[in-house]
């Protein structure tokens, strides 16, 4: 295996305000050069471990590393990172140009080199021309662009992104969402990215952590934290999953434990359907479905207690049996797709 | 039509109805009632008086007479650069600089301990601890000062005891800020000035402060400023227009004083005190008409130089 320099490390990092412990022993690894994104709900501590590598916040104890040099108790000015933060914090009284050369200029660069390398960044990142703008004379997405660019524009060793693309509407955002990992590949910089939003870090990172009060749940490749979660609540954050425990797991798999399986491994047959050796099955009523254009999903009260989501493409294809609300049906799926999960938190 | 008569009722039109639809629809002549007070008040009381105060700057004043006499002159004018009222214009603008600048000086950390650190009970502590003199009469104020700063009040009182009688003397025997005692003195002035208007420059720089975003300070530290390359480039800039503000209010409430210079320090005439004297006890309308723009016209200037020099540039 090849040895990957460590970009960031956390070591049993713990935050406390007053009494609450926001970043509660984190152990992390995050490489040189990869997009790595930490994933959680508002209040699991993502923000305040970014807030941490940045130098906005000191840890109440633990160390934080940046490429081995431990940089816990430095102040932000003096750290090679960073931040893209949630509102831009754009300078109000600076040009565009003068908001993205701020850090050339506080290093004390000419003129002529500024000028130079502000146009260079306008042109990557897609602002060409409008160096003599004021923030105010902007629209969301191009302020996020001149945030990004002079967080940029002197090549730091790691760049921090506060949930960027919070503000911007969806179709906005999706177009970001590939052109920040454009130009995270062009650059070649680390990217260290905090949302809450799992679609955005399933398609943007190389690997993720998920946050949950203030702890990781699971750290690793998007499609591995998809298929394999390892905990409920990445289970039931990354996506959606059915939690199947106690007295219900044992009357379809024959053994207490807790796993979970994907809606759209789900496959609904009629009641009578044979199922295969390598095949769960559960039977019940469907109680709802919900048509979402490119698919449906159902609801389905099992027999015993409990209940299942299941989701299908609408392929547009004849079947045998179209689902129906109150059709009694039989759910069938492959045994590869459960996963056996902690019981967790 | 049809689709029109099938439509519900719209609420029966009582007579107030009637006239709330009236404003809806027109809202320019919403908007004319709702000013027209207003615009009343300071067309005609506002910029009525002062185009009087302007107008009859330019009228004859009869010495011998005592009357003022409705003839256009530039005479006021020129008596304005006689020695005498030359000196008061400059005394007088001096201190207003003098009084700014250490309202600036004092109010400014004052007011960024209270944005930035001070939170909850200590903050509405200092708001009140700022605001509570204004609701005491400025003339008590004042008068209590002349007792703190006389020969035998307080402030000599405490220094005495520190030993510093000699330090005290050696400052009043300075020219121009100094004199028999800090009651009688410009310097005692000063500081009278200062803690009256104190309050004007607090609060403007303490909502500009407030409205200055934690994460664009935090943008600047990100990007390798040291503390104090923040505070040049982004806070100071930012807060600026407060600044202003407050140096607006300080500058031109003691450029128009004449109670403070009526009180403490010598008998060396300010602005206000020369606009009562010609105007109360002369009768010379027209000359303290004249001295009155004065302070208008500094004004301006100081606001041209401040535009000039980009302090309304974050507004």
């Amino acid at each position: 295996m090849e040895e990957k320099l460590i970009a960031v490390r956390f070591l049993k990092v713990e935050k406390h305000f007053g009494e609450v412990a926001a970043v509660n022993g984190v152990d992390l690894e995050i490489f040189d050069g990869e997009f790595f994104t930490m994933l959680g709900p508002s209040g699991s501590g993502k923000t305040t471990c970014l807030r941490m590598i940045a130098g906005f916040e000191q840890p109440t104890s633990g160390r934080i590393e940046l490429y081995g040099k431990d940089v816990t108790g430095l102040p932000p000015y003096d750290r090679p990172v960073h931040t893209v933060f949630q509102d831009y914090a754009l300078f109000p009284h600076m040009s565009v140009g003068e908001n993205i050369g701020y850090s050339l200029m506080i290093r004390r660069k000419t003129g002529a080199e500024i000028s130079r390398r502000v146009n260079d960044m306008l042109e990557l990142v897609r602002l060409p021309g409008l160096a003599k703008r004021k923030p105010s004379q902007l629209s969301g997405g191009q302020r996020q662009r001149v945030a990004l660019g002079r967080a940029l524009i002197d090549q730091p060793k790691v760049l921090l992104l506060d949930e960027p693309l919070g503000a911007l509407d969806l179709k906005l955002r999706q177009q970001m969402q590939i052109e920040l990992k454009n130009i995270q590949q062009r650059v070649g910089i680390t990217f260290i990215y905090v949302t809450h939003d799992q679609e955005e870090a399933l398609t943007m990172s190389d690997r993720l952590a998920v946050f949950n009060q203030g702890c990781v749940e699971q750290v690793g490749a998007p499609a591995d934290i998809y298929e394999c979660p390892a905990t409920i609540f990445t289970a039931g954050f990354v996506g959606t999953s059915n939690v199947i425990s106690g007295a219900l797991a044992e009357k379809i798999t024959g053994k207490v434990q807790t796993l979970t399986v994907r809606p759209e491994k789900i496959e609904i047959r009629d009641p009578q359907a044979v199922t295969s050796g390598s095949e769960y099955y559960a039977d019940g009523v469907i109680r709802d479905s919900i048509y979402l254009g490119m698919y449906t999903r159902y609801t389905i009260v099992l027999d015993q207690t409990g209940e299942l989501t299941v989701v299908e493409q609408n392929l547009g294809m004849p079947r045998k049996v179209q689902p129906a609300p109150g059709m009694r049906v039989r759910a069938v799926w492959e045994h590869s797709s459960t996963r056996t999960v902690e019981a967790g938190r | 039509m049809a689709v029109a008569a099938a439509a519900p009722n719209p609420r029966p039109a009582s007579a107030a109805r009637k006239l709330s639809r009236y404003f809806h629809g027109h809202p320019r002549f919403s908007i004319f009632l709702l000013l027209s007070l207003p615009l009343l008040w300071l067309g005609m009381v506002y910029f009525g008086s002062v185009g009087a105060l302007i107008l009859q700057s330019f009228f004859h004043y009869d010495g011998f007479s005592g009357k003022v006499i409705n003839q256009f002159t530039l005479e006021n004018y020129g008596e304005l650069f006689s020695p005498s009222n030359v000196d008061i214009v400059i005394r007088t603008t001096a201190m207003a600089a003098a009084v700014t600048l250490a309202s600036i000086v004092i109010a400014f950390p004052l007011a960024y301990f209270s944005v930035r650190y001070a939170s909850g009970r200590l903050k509405a502590l200092l708001y009140l601890a700022v605001i509570l003199p204004l609701w005491s009469s400025y003339i008590v104020r004042v008068y209590s000062w002349k007792l703190i700063l006389a020969k035998e009040g307080i402030i000599s009182w405490f220094l005495a005891h520190l030993g510093l009688t000699g330090l005290l003397d050696k400052v009043l025997q300075l020219p121009a800020i100094g004199g028999p005692s800090l009651s009688m003195s410009m310097l005692g002035m000063w500081m009278v000035f200062i803690y009256i208007w104190l309050p004007y420059m607090i609060l403007p720089i303490h909502s500009s402060l407030e409205r200055l975003p934690k994460s664009v300070l935090e943008a600047s530290a990100d990007l390798g400023a040291r503390p104090g390359q923040t505070f040049r480039r982004v806070t100071l800039p930012l807060v600026l227009p407060g600044v202003v503000a407050g140096s607006i209010f300080t500058f031109s409430l003691t450029l128009g004083d004449f109670i403070i210079p009526g009180t403490i320090g010598n008998s060396s005439l300010f602005i206000g005190q020369a606009v009562l004297r010609y105007q109360g006890t002369a009768g010379n309308i027209p000359l303290a008409a004249a001295i009155t723009v004065v302070p208008m016209a500094v004004m301006a200037v100081y606001l041209l130089v401040a535009r000039n020099l980009g302090a309304f540039d974050a507004l």
